[in-house]
C-alpha cells in the first residue's frame, strides 16, 4: 500500500484512523499526568475539584509545591549531578571508542566490537547487581587486606555514575561513531598536506565536524541517566536520584505532588530535545 | 608514522579496554562466582550449585521466570503488531512535513521518564480512575471498575514504554524501501497482502529484529511497570532478584537469579539472531 496505487476509501480512512488512535494511546498517560497537577485536591484523581497552582508554588502544608519540597528539589540536584557526570564520561570513552573502531583495523576488532554492544542487550538489574557485587568484593578485600574503607565502592553516588556509565557508553560510542563514519577523509588529508600535523587536523578539521554529534550524545545520555531506574535502584545509597525518590514516594500513594514535578520533568526535557534538534540542523 | 598510529592505537585502546573490563567483564565475573558459592559459616563459603538447585527446586521461581519470559515475549509480539502499521504509515503513506511531525510526535513520550509514564497509566486505570469514571458516567458499567493491578494492566504498561524502540528502526528500514519496488509488485499481479508478505516484511527484517530485541530486553529487564501496575499474584522475576538482594540480603541467590536472567535473554537473542540470519554488528551497529 503506497500513494500511488489507489486503494479503496474506507481503507484509507480505517488506516488514517487507526494511526491517529494510535497517537491518542500515546498522548494519553502524559496529558492526565499534566492535567492533574492543576488539581485542587489531595489525590490525582477524579472528581475535579477546581484549577490551582499549588502542587507547584505552594508552601503551607497540606499543598507544599513542587519548588518548596526539599527532597524533591535536593533530588533533583542529585540526578543532575549524576548526570552530567555520567554524560561527560560517556562522551570522552564514546569518542575515544568511535576513533578506534572506524580509524584503526586490528586483530580482535570484531570481535571487541561485538563486546562494546553488549551492554545493550544485558538487562540493565543484572548490570546493576553485577557492579553491585563486583565493588564491594573490592571494598571487603580493601578492607581486610589494608584496612582502608573506601566509602565510594559501597552503594552510593560513585557507584550510580559507573553503573550508568557503563551501558550509556556504548549508546555514546554509536552516536558518535555514526557521523564519524560520514566523514570525508580526505578533508583531514588536505589539512595533513597544508603542514599540519596529525592531531592539528583532528582537532581543527574532524572534531569541528564532530561536534553536533558530540552534543547529542551527551543530551541523550543526560536523559538517560536522569530517567535511569533499573541500573540505579541496584546501586543507590541514602542520597536518591529524583526516579529513585519518585517511585518511593509512589509506593506510599501519590499526591499531585508528583504530577506537579512529571510536568516539569517533561517541560525540561523536551527543552533539552529541542536544543539537540537546533544543533542537528546547524551540523 | 608507523610508530605513532601505534602509539594512537594503544591510547584509544586504553579506556575502552579498561570501561569494557573493570565495568562489564570483571563484575560479570564476580557474579558469577558469587552464585556459584554457598554460605557455610559466618564468614565461610564453599563452591557449590546450591543456589541453583534451590531454584529448580523452588516452584514460585521457575513459574516467575517463565511468566515473564512468556509474558515479555507476547509483549514484543504485540508491541510489533501495534507498531508495524505505524511506522509503515510514517514512512511510507506519510510525506514532507507530516512526516517528520509524526516522526518526533512518536519520540516525545520518550524522553519523560518511565516513571512519569507509568504513573499515567495508574491515573487512568486505578478504580477511581478516568476511564472508570468514563465508563459509569457512559453507563457501561455500574459501579466502580479497577482495572490496575492484574496481567493486562503489566501489558498496556510494557507495550506503551517499549513502542518507541520497536517504532524508530521499523521507520529506519521501511524509509530505504524505494516505492518502484513496491509497484513492481503491485505490478506483477500481487496481491496488498502479498505484496506485503514477500517485499515489505523481508525488506523491514532488520528493523523488525533490531527493534524486537531491544523491546524484549526491556520487557524482561523491567521491574517498574510489573511492581507498579502489577498485583500481588503477578510477580516479575527482576523482582525476586530485587528482594533477594535488598529485602533478604540473600546475594547468592540473587546473583544466581541475575545470572539466570542473563542466560534466558542470551539465548532468546541469539536464537532471534539466528533464525532471521542477522547479526548483533548489523541489527545494533
Amino acid at each position: 500500500m503506497i500513494p500511488t496505487i489507489p486503494q479503496p476509501r474506507l481503507v484509507t480512512t480505517a488506516y488514517k484512523a487507526y494511526v491517529a488512535l494510535f497517537f491518542v494511546f500515546l498522548a494519553l498517560p502524559l496529558i492526565v499526568v499534566a492535567a492533574f497537577a492543576f488539581n485542587d485536591s489531595q489525590f490525582p484523581s477524579l472528581p475535579w475539584e477546581g484549577f490551582t497552582w499549588n502542587w507547584f508554588f505552594g508552601s503551607e502544608r497540606p499543598m507544599i509545591g513542587a519548588f518548596h519540597e526539599r527532597s524533591i528539589l535536593r533530588a533533583i540536584g542529585t540526578s543532575v549531578f549524576v548526570a552530567f557526570c555520567v554524560s561527560a564520561l560517556s562522551m570522552v570513552v564514546g569518542l575515544s571508542n568511535a576513533f578506534l573502531f572506524n580509524r584503526y583495523k586490528f586483530r580482535g576488532q570484531s570481535i571487541l566490537y561485538v563486546f562494546m554492544l553488549l551492554p545493550l542487550v544485558i538487562p540493565g538489574i543484572v548490570l546493576g547487581i553485577s557492579i553491585l557485587v563486583s565493588s564491594s568484593r573490592l571494598a571487603n578485600g580493601l578492607w581486610d587486606g589494608f584496612q582502608w574503607d573506601v566509602e565510594a565502592l559501597r552503594p552510593g553516588l560513585w557507584l550510580v555514575i559507573l553503573g550508568q556509565f557503563s551501558f550509556i557508553t556504548t549508546i555514546a560510542t554509536l552516536v558518535i561513531g555514526a557521523r564519524l563514519q560520514k566523514f570525508d577523509k580526505t578533508l583531514e588529508e588536505a589539512a595533513l598536506n597544508l603542514g599540519a600535523g596529525r592531531l592539528t587536523a583532528i582537532r581543527t578539521v574532524t572534531l569541528p565536524y564532530l561536534a553536533p554529534a558530540m552534543i547529542g550524545a551527551f543530551v541523550v545520555a543526560f536523559l538517560m541517566s536522569f530517567e535511569n531506574f533499573n541500573t540505579t535502584l541496584m546501586l543507590v545509597g541514602s542520597d536518591a536520584p529524583l526516579t529513585i525518590a519518585m517511585f518511593d514516594r509512589l509506593k506510599e500513594g501519590s499526591t499531585p505532588l508528583l504530577n506537579a514535578v512529571s510536568l516539569l520533568l517533561m517541560l525540561g526535557s523536551s527543552l533539552l530535545a529541542l536544543v539537540m534538534i537546533a544543533f542537528q540542523k546547524k551540523g | 608514522m608507523h610508530r605513532e598510529a601505534k602509539l594512537g592505537l594503544i591510547l584509544l585502546l586504553t579506556p575502552f579496554l579498561l570501561w569494557l573490563s573493570l565495568l562489564i567483564v570483571i563484575p560479570h565475573i564476580d557474579l558469577l562466582l558469587v552464585s556459584l558459592r554457598e554460605r557455610v559459616g559466618v564468614g565461610q563459603y564453599e563452591i557449590s550449585l546450591g543456589n541453583y538447585l534451590t531454584f529448580f527446586t523452588e516452584p514460585l521461581y521457575i513459574v516467575t521466570f517463565l511468566r515473564t519470559a512468556v509474558m515479555s515475549i507476547f509483549a514484543t509480539i504485540l508491541t510489533l503488531l501495534i507498531g508495524f502499521p505505524v511506522a509503515y504509515y510514517i514512512a511510507k503513506m506519510a510525506k514532507g512535513r507530516t512526516q517528520s511531525a509524526l516522526f518526533l510526535l512518536c519520540l516525545v513520550p520518550f524522553w519523560v521518564s518511565e516513571l512519569v509514564r507509568t504513573f499515567g497509566w495508574m491515573i487512568l486505570l486505578r478504580e477511581t480512575g478516568i476511564i472508570s469514571n468514563l465508563l459509569q458516567s457512559v453507563g457501561l458499567a455500574s459501579g466502580p471498575v479497577e482495572m490496575l493491578y492484574n496481567d493486562a494492566a503489566i501489558m498496556v504498561g510494557l507495550v506503551y514504554t517499549s513502542m518507541l524502540f520497536m517504532v524508530v528502526p521499523l521507520i529506519t528500514t521501511l524509509e530505504s524501501l524505494s516505492d518502484e519496488v513496491v509497484e513492481a509488485g503491485y505490478d506483477l499481479g500481487g496481491s496488498g497482502f502479498s505484496v506485503l508478505r514477500e517485499i515489505i516484511i523481508p525488506h523491514a527484517m532488520p528493523g523488525i529484529v533490531s527493534g524486537s530485541i531491544v523491546v524484549f530486553m526491556l520487557c524482561l529487564g523491567n521491574y517498574l511497570t510489573p511492581t507498579m501496575l502489577g498485583g500481588k499474584e503477578s510477580l516479575w522475576f527482576t523482582e525476586l532478584i530485587y528482594s533477594q538482594f535488598i529485602v533478604r540480603f540473600n546475594w547468592e541467590l540473587g546473583a544466581a537469579f541475575g545470572f539466570l536472567l542473563l542466560i534466558l535473554s542470551s539465548v532468546i537473542v541469539w536464537g532471534m539472531l539466528r533464525l532471521t540470519g542477522q547479526s548483533l554488528e548489523k541489527t545494533m551497529g
